[in-house]
């Protein structure tokens, strides 16, 4: 029999392995292919809607749904945290002490945010002065600020890089806007944005949509910016160019790998603790039979739910010509599709690859339809998880 | 091969712009005072950007090489 692990229940590995129980069902039933999925909760999380949660839009509780109820039932599910893995035995260790032998494994564990990287952060954030919205308990401590936040100047700055989603650091500041213009309290606010480079976004179709956008709805922008400490007293963000005081600090706070500590005791990991991968095929270059997938990986393109989503199809077609004996022929070419809110109810989207030319295309304009079309999507996510989409 | 000699190395070779200058900046939060960085990239316009950022902090430039194909961009944190 081979077995087939997955490690990870968000969009990636729940779609990795309902494709497969799919694609190669009728040998799971037969008992030749053996796939379990690992998770260390017994949730799937949407991650996407946490930019709504701040202003009231979405709920910490909309985000879960029981991985029983999204995963195949050919597939094994163990909730239990991956704490160890052995490259060469082809070994997975959970934290109960249990041992998973695999053929192939699949790593998908996310990101994570580390607001400890910088110093003060966690200070501000406990003194309620600076916020982040990339969890649940940060998005609702941001929701819960927000609310007594009537004057003053809230600056949206991108801090850690790389970070998930990266146009969500453009979304929010966008939505702020007219969401204090909805309650009119809007000339009383001041709003700045920073980022770490000389323009305004590491697109530049988006940074060619985004700039007069930002400008018309009166959002200074500040770069490069590169944030390394933060001053909880004075309430100051102290950057490598220069210094901003805030009232109301919103924060792309540093990430690192999900599973940091597995992937780099795993030897897997490159430089920055991302698993290494062909961003072809999606296979680790440091171990024989590991894809990685998502936002852990360092995959070149960007990380997001979107990708990981059409990573995932790529990985669960390979994997399925592996076990059947074929040579694996389909490849990941670096497709994104970004939404990207304009504000309470306009939008426009991102489409790329990794061909540098994509990159550069012009942006649609902003409008409802397009709006309409990613609370659609939103709402639709147990389809995209299921494999269905 | 580089006259220079490097404490550490950033290899963002596959990276497109802005990557490189990001792999960079990353790694100069996480380093020392006085660490002697490389960064080799294949993205030409990190030639201008790199310098360009750099005016802006307290970091120093100490050498652009071409090495074949790609570019080693020296940078000194202070």
């Amino acid at each position: 029999m081979e077995k087939i692990v997955v490690v990870g229940g968000g969009i990636g590995g729940t779609v990795v392995a309902n494709r497969l129980a799919n694609d190669i069902g009728s040998m799971i039933d037969d008992g030749e292919v053996e796939v379990t999925l690992v998770n260390d909760t017994p949730h799937n999380v949407y991650k996407p809607k946490y930019l709504y949660i701040p202003f009231g839009l979405s709920h910490t509780d909309e985000t879960k749904r029981p991985l029983t109820e999204i995963l195949n039932h050919r597939i094994g599910l163990e909730v239990d945290p991956a704490v160890d893995m052995d490259t060469d035995a082809k070994t997975l260790e959970l934290e109960s002490g249990k041992t998973l032998d695999y053929d192939y494994l699949v790593m998908a564990t996310g990101a994570k945010l580390v607001p400890s990287e910088t110093p003060g952060l966690v200070e501000a954030h406990e003194d309620d002065t600076a916020h982040w919205f990339y969890n649940p308990e940060g998005a609702e401590a941001l929701r819960d600020a927000l609310q007594d936040f009537e004057e003053g100047h809230l600056v949206l700055s991108v801090i850690g890089s790389p970070h998930i989603c990266p146009v969500a650091p453009i979304e929010f500041p966008l939505i702020a806007d007219a969401w204090f213009r909805e309650r009119g309290i809007r000339d009383d606010i001041e709003i700045t944005y920073t980022y770490p480079i000389q323009r305004s976004h590491g697109l530049l179709s988006v940074t060619r949509w985004m700039d007069p956008i930002f400008e018309d709805r009166g959002i200074d922008t500040e770069y490069p910016f590169n944030v390394e400490e933060v001053d909880p007293e004075s309430q100051t963000l102290e950057a490598m160019e220069g210094e901003l005081d805030f009232d109301l600090a919103v924060t792309i706070p540093p990430h690192a790998a999900g599973a940091d500590d597995l992937i780099e005791n795993a030897g897997i990991g490159d430089e920055g603790g991302w698993v290494d991968v062909d961003h072809n095929t999606l296979e680790c270059t440091r171990a024989d039979g590991v894809y990685s997938i998502g936002d852990n990986a360092n995959h070149g393109t960007s990380k997001a739910g979107s990708p990981a989503h059409y990573q995932a199809g790529v990985v669960a077609k390979r994997l399925a010509s592996q076990i059947r004996g074929e040579p694996p022929t389909e490849m990941y070419h670096g497709k994104t599709f970004c939404y990207i809110e304009a504000g309470l109810d306009e939008a426009t989207y991102a489409h790329f690859n990794y061909d540098p030319e994509t990159k550069e295309k012009q942006l649609p304009k902003e409008s409802q339809l397009i709006h309409w079309g990613k609370t659609a999507f939103n709402e639709t996510f147990s389809l995209i998880t299921r494999g269905l989409i | 091969m580089a006259d220079m000699e490097p404490d550490e190395t950033v290899d963002s070779r596959d990276s497109a712009c802005p990557g490189p200058l990001m792999d960079l900046v990353g790694r100069i939060k996480k380093s020392d005072p006085g660490t002697v960085l490389e960064l080799l990239t294949s993205d030409e316009g990190s030639k201008k950007d790199v310098p360009d950022w750099l005016e802006n902090t307290r970091h120093d430039l100490l050498e652009i090489e071409d090495q074949n194909g790609h570019w080693a961009i020296y940078v000194k944190v202070n």
